[in-house]
């Protein structure tokens, strides 16, 4: 879905602050990228991906930006399965278990 | 002027930005030369113990379980000279309603807010602290917005914030959510000034003593379990709150005689604000890219004096590794029943080979776990770490580099906790204060406050300020 209708939950981001112009503090690779920002709300007319857009967040606050992303998906989970966890495991129920004899 | 948004000119209205939001006249509590009067402004800005106990046991908050993990306790002693081995308790404060102890300081910050009649609160933190203030202002109905450091320039984002940002949505909360970098301040700023809510700062106060009723719990417990108070305490130790709160909470229960000792992470050589070091951490909280610059210097804060000042109750602090991090979190999954963590298992994995120095009799009191979910676990982060270049493998943790490895111990031997030098931090507080504080000279008023402020003599603190060419009078 490249559209998002008025009344979609959408993602748009922002720059805050161009590279360049970020704080004086801030280190050198990071200086060199922007500041952006991104926050979610309800669309308040159609827009493709790419498009500015003008949101409604769930405060209540009104903010546009680029339409990045149309009812955002959690892309975190359990990650791959980690053998050296199951190394861990073993390990332990092997000294617990040595332990009681 | 409100329209200006460069990084500059919105600090520049800092001071005046943090008064609307915060209603505390900071200014009543600074003595002449560079100190103020932190008993005073904890007495007069926040609340009675009871009183904070009361809030937050109505909005299901405190009373968390006192767990004894006898077999972490076994496990350490096998490691341990004859005698040693003290019995390990932890207090489960993913019990709180949030998961974790940070609801303590959401609990008190919310409900202040609202008796002044904020309408919505902002805290900028990309930790346990969003969620907890997310799920007090929905249950105190007050709107919420959570301001996180995020992202790298991809739009590739560390999974255990990534689950933060989850929850805090989950309780209602708007989450703005920012690429790398410091000026997460001066966008918190912003968005205070556009939309006149409360800022629930971390360092407030309120936000410090709310932890307080912990110390004090887990001081009841230990008196009411085994007849005694706790030999010692020890606490995760990022922003600082989490150890100031607890220590003061257990001098308030009359427990003096506890020692409190801080762990964190060793981050050493990650740069906190660099766009290519961020994906490269395996913990994004608990650790030294914020305990040392905070221990050293704690008015670094969105606060003009920072309730939280852990130099004044810290009696020692460790680090512990990553892969150690991992090891023990997995340990108290597989043996004890509990999944927590990682992050808020710092202080247990210090705790499993400070244990091995102490008397089997003693009792050594791990005060938080945190809840656990997607994204934030061993799996997902070793995934992303492994994704970002760092090499996992077994060895001996010494040999950790962050960033490059993480090692987890071969076996729990390789667990230690290394002492970081108490002095060194005392004089880099000094160092920092006559830097900051522009000091030349130096009145008898001032030595005292830095002595209160690094539980030092007067002898150091005058060689200290002399030798970096400041007269006292």
């Amino acid at each position: 879905m490249s559209m998002a209708k008025k009344g979609d939950w959408v993602q748009i981001e922002n720059t805050v602050l161009k590279a360049g112009n970020r704080a004086p503090q801030v280190p050198e690779d990071t200086q060199k990228c922007d500041l952006k920002l991104w926050v979610k709300g309800i669309a308040q007319h159609e827009g493709n991906l790419g498009e500015n857009m003008d949101i409604i967040t769930v405060t209540g606050r009104k903010t546009s930006g680029t339409l990045v992303d149309i009812n955002p998906r959690y892309i975190h989970d359990y990650g791959d399965f980690q053998p050296e966890l199951l190394q861990v495991e073993l390990q332990l129920k092997g000294i617990m278990e040595g332990a009681e004899k | 002027m409100k329209n200006d948004k460069t990084y500059e000119a919105i600090m520049a209205r800092k001071n005046e930005i943090i008064k609307n939001a915060m209603q505390i006249d900071y200014t009543k509590f600074e003595l002449p030369g560079i100190g103020f009067d932190y008993e005073a402004m904890m007495r007069e800005v926040g609340y009675s113990l009871e009183e904070m106990r009361e809030i937050q046991l109505a909005h299901g908050v405190g009373n968390t379980p006192l767990i004894e993990l006898r077999n972490l306790t076994a496990l350490a002693r096998k490691y341990a000279p004859k005698g040693k081995g003290a019995r390990i308790v932890v207090k489960d404060e993913a019990a709180n309603a949030s998961g974790s102890f940070k609801a303590r300081r959401a609990a008190v910050a919310v409900y202040h807010a609202k008796k002044l009649g904020y309408k919505g609160v902002i805290a900028a933190t990309s930790g346990n602290y969003g969620a907890a203030v997310a799920s007090q202002a929905a249950m105190q109905g007050l709107k919420c917005i959570v301001v996180q450091e995020c992202y790298d320039n991809n739009k590739v984002g560390q999974p255990e914030i990534l689950e933060k940002q989850r929850v805090c949505e989950a309780y209602g909360a708007e989450v703005v959510q920012l690429s790398v970098g410091p000026e997460l301040f001066s966008t918190h700023l912003s968005l205070l000034e556009e939309t006149g809510y409360f800022n629930a700062s971390l360092y407030t106060p309120f936000g410090i003593a709310g932890v307080e009723t912990l110390g004090y719990e887990l001081a009841e417990q230990c008196r009411e379990k085994f007849g005694k108070d706790p030999e010692a305490v020890v606490c995760t130790n990022a922003g600082g709150g989490n150890l100031t709160g607890t220590a003061r909470g257990l001098i308030k229960a009359g427990a003096e005689n506890t020692r409190v000792i801080g762990a964190c992470i060793d981050l050493k050589g990650l740069h906190m604000a660099s766009e290519q070091d961020f994906n490269r951490k395996s913990c994004t909280t608990g650790h030294t890219g914020f305990s040392l610059p905070f221990t050293t210097w704690p008015d670094r804060s969105d606060c003009p004096r920072n309730a939280a000042r852990v130099l004044r109750y810290l009696d020692e602090m460790v680090t512990i590794k990553q892969g150690e991090l991992f090891y023990m979190t997995q340990a108290l999954a597989i043996l004890e029943g509990y999944e927590r963590g990682p992050a808020g298992n710092t202080s247990l994995t210090a705790a499993f080979a400070l244990a091995q120095q102490m008397d089997e009799d003693a009792i050594l009191v791990v005060q938080e776990t945190e809840y656990t979910s997607a994204g934030k676990h061993p799996m997902p982060q070793l995934t992303f770490a492994k994704k970002n270049g760092v090499q996992v493998l077994f060895g001996d943790p010494e040999d950790e580099i962050p960033g490059k490895n993480l090692v987890f111990p071969k076996d729990p031997s390789f667990i230690k906790a290394r002492q970081y030098d108490m002095t060194h931090a005392r004089k880099s507080y000094i160092k920092n204060c006559v830097k900051n504080c522009g000091m030349t000279s130096a009145t008898e008023e001032d030595v005292s406050f830095i002595m209160d402020e690094i539980k030092s003599d007067k002898e150091f603190v005058l060689s200290e300020l002399e030798a970096k060419g400041v007269k006292v009078q």
